[in-house]
């Protein structure tokens, strides 16, 4: 449908006042709301995230795009009261216990919820048991930890050790992030998946919801 | 204090000499035109200069320059002009310090780009080129970079010409081999412009005509700065002086004989036709005595390069060297250093018409690896001539207090507004990816990378836009010159 191209293309280019006005349009035309989100809004998020990672488009122009989607998502949500607006899942975020450090996991933040993921975002100098307990409480499906410092890393360990302690283990997946880890580290300490940048860390996170 | 935005200049300049020094170096320069003189093979020239008051012996065609003479001749000289591409619309602005990168030119190889062997060039490289050249925005014009070796050598230099202004819109830094071909590159240019007058008031190419050190005029590197001028084509002199070998060992002495050697083109060009456009150009090198070469990317030759450009600033002419290439054989780590210092020194030097992008190996080979690598240094040193000036910087305080808000500044309205003009973005051959991520891409080498794009580049070619009529006008052209010299078809290209 031409009105949901036009969707996908003025949030491409970053307008949010666009995107907002056509969605109203959308569902005045009585568009189901979810082709809306589907077919305008995630589609557009689609293209801009490819464009990113062929240098096409860079990171501001991504996180414009994410603000038009929110624009648009804004005038969806009510009318999914029932079930909730569908999302590809729900992520807590946060970064680790004696780290103050969020700019990178804010990032991964911002490009989950432009793909398409319900984020709680508990902030920074979080600690393993709200890791563990938020997750559980909301239904998490995967938990994304961030630590700039070498001394911090070390806690992303004591969340993995919390969800097997619990019995989580698989059952909410982990992924883990910034400058000082690494992919051997993640496996070191039994995480699922570890996230080089904001947009790999939201194509590993698609990975391990579709490994399930 | 003074007021920053009334006294700040943000464009940093390199200086070697001191108006002193380049005074001293110009008078002795005269000095060895009025007393020495310059060779010069070509008698109607001769006898022109004859005419306006210098001492000729047509015997031995040799001229004295006495100091009337070049004083007529530097009045005359132009102090800017622009250059136009195909299309007509304007590209360069050869004046003050603004800079423009082109391919070195006129390579006998080309680097292979699949196997990376030096081979002799085809058409089918020279139309890849054309096409590459035409999508890298750092390289202002294109050159007649390397010589086709599948046709007739008496058509090798109009032929590169020919392909040029098919394929690609930019202007060209080209020039001809022989007394002949200039005038099939002039009509095929006038081709391009409709007529002479049109072609004169948009020149479309710079011709390179080069005297031999030590102060000689070939008949037909002077014959062709005379058609030149006479069309007002312009020119730029390549004097080529070799410091310790054809020219004195140290750099002022270099200098005055380029020079000289300079000056005696100036003449040449100016008392042919007055105002005929020139840029005040070389491509002079230290001599390598161990190895017997004239390396480019000596730190000697580039001093040379963007000194004689101070005099040439001094004299009120536009500039032009050889520099930002390399001596290297392949694109490695020297290639790399050499041109990039190049490119630096001599944008900061403010060298108008900078050739070199794309060359290795003494000025002999043509790499499109490279040449893309090299879009991407000219565009740092394009960036670096820029300085550093403020941008809505001053008062800080709000921008402060929007970055402690919404902390960080990703997608504020400045960064928006100055993203892209403020910092240099270089393309995929620069590698900025953190480890991980260039693992996760394949763990390229720069050459890889270089392939990859330079394919990719080539692909996405659009067609120059000039008109089909003028194409095959082009074409025609080409193909009689091509049947005179006896070829009775060109290669086959698909325009």
């Amino acid at each position: 449908m031409q009105i949901l191209q036009e969707i996908s293309e003025v949030l491409q280019s970053g307008n949010g006042e666009k995107v907002a006005a056509l969605t109203k349009q959308a569902i005045e035309k009585e568009i189901l709301p979810k082709d809306v989100l589907d077919k305008g809004l995630i589609a557009g998020m689609n293209i801009v995230g490819e464009k990113y990672r062929s240098h096409d488009l860079f990171l501001p122009e991504v996180l414009l795009a994410a603000k038009a989607m929110y624009a648009g998502m804004d005038i969806l949500k009510p009318l999914f009261l029932k079930d909730g607006i569908p999302t590809l899942g729900r992520v807590v975020m946060g970064t680790v216990q004696g780290d103050i450090h969020d700019i990178g996991k804010n990032l991964v933040s911002i490009m989950l919820r432009g793909a398409g993921f319900d984020v709680i975002d508990l902030g920074k100098d979080v600690s393993p048991k709200k890791f563990v307990e938020t997750a559980r409480k909301e239904k998490a499906r995967v938990i994304g930890m961030s630590a700039l410092l070498t001394t911090t890393m070390v806690v992303m360990k004591r969340v993995i050790d919390l969800l097997r302690k619990e019995g989580l283990q698989g059952k909410i997946k982990t992924i883990i992030g910034g400058a000082p880890v690494s992919a051997e580290f993640a496996e070191q300490i039994g995480a699922d998946a570890y996230g080089y940048d904001s947009m790999n860390s939201v194509d590993c996170i698609k990975r391990l919801m579709e490994k399930e | 204090m003074p007021n920053s935005n009334e006294m700040f200049n943000p464009r940093p300049v390199l200086k070697f000499l001191d108006d002193s020094i380049i005074k001293k170096i110009i008078t002795e320069a005269r000095s060895i035109l009025g007393n020495l003189g310059v060779e010069i093979h070509n008698k109607e020239i001769l006898s022109m200069l004859h005419d306006h008051g210098a001492k000729v012996d047509m015997t031995k065609g040799h001229v004295l320059l006495t100091d009337d003479v070049i004083d007529d001749a530097l009045k005359k000289t132009p102090r800017s002009f622009k250059l136009y591409d195909v299309l007509g619309n304007e590209t360069h602005d050869f004046s003050g310090y603004e800079v423009h990168f082109t391919p070195g030119s006129a390579a006998l190889n080309i680097l292979d780009s699949n196997t990376q062997e030096i081979r002799r060039p085809t058409t089918e490289d020279y139309v890849r080129y054309a096409k590459l050249v035409s999508q890298l925005q750092n390289i202002a014009s294109q050159s007649t970079a390397f010589i086709p070796a599948d046709v007739h050598e008496h058509i090798s230099d109009s032929y590169r010409l020919y392909l040029s202004l098919l394929y690609c819109e930019k202007p060209v830094v080209t020039g001809a081999f022989t007394v002949e071909a200039f005038t099939v590159m002039k009509e095929l240019q006038v081709a391009v412009r409709g007529d002479e007058d049109g072609l004169a008031a948009k020149p479309l190419a710079v011709f390179s005509c080069c005297p031999t050190s030590p102060l000689k005029w070939s008949e037909v590197t002077s014959q062709n700065v005379v058609d030149c001028a006479r069309f007002s084509i312009p020119v730029e002199f390549i004097s080529m002086p070799l410091s310790g070998f054809m020219a004195p060992v140290t750099l002022v002495g270099t200098l005055v004989q380029h020079t000289a050697e300079t000056l005696s083109g100036i003449v040449i060009s100016q008392l042919t036709k007055p105002g005929a456009p020139v840029l005040y150009g070389g491509s002079p090198a230290i001599f390598d005595v161990r190895y017997e070469t004239t390396p480019m990317g000596a730190i000697g030759t580039q001093m040379i390069d963007c000194a004689y450009n101070e005099i040439g600033k001094y004299l009120g002419i536009p500039t032009q060297a050889y520099i930002s290439l390399s001596d290297a054989k392949q694109l490695d780590a020297q290639a790399g250093l050499e041109s990039s210092m190049g490119a630096t020194l001599a944008a900061l030097a403010g060298i108008n018409n900078i050739s070199g992008p794309g060359m290795l190996d003494f000025e002999s080979c043509q790499s499109l690896e490279k040449l893309l690598l090299d879009n991407e240094i000219c565009g740092m040193a394009l960036r670096l001539t820029k300085g550093i000036q403020p941008k809505e910087d001053f008062p800080a305080l709000p921008r402060f207090e929007e970055l402690l808000k919404e902390q960080h500044l990703l997608i504020s309205e400045h960064t928006q507004k100055y993203l892209k003009e403020e910092l240099y973005f270089p393309g995929p051959v620069i590698d900025r990816a953190n480890r991980p991520r260039w693992q996760d891409e394949g763990s390229s080498t720069l050459l890889q990378r270089a392939q990859k794009e330079v394919e990719k580049l080539i692909e996405h070619y659009a067609p120059s836009r000039l008109p089909d009529t003028i194409k095959r006008e082009l074409t025609k052209i080409m193909s009689e010159e091509a049947r005179r010299c006896g070829m009775s078809d060109l290669p086959r290209i698909d325009v």
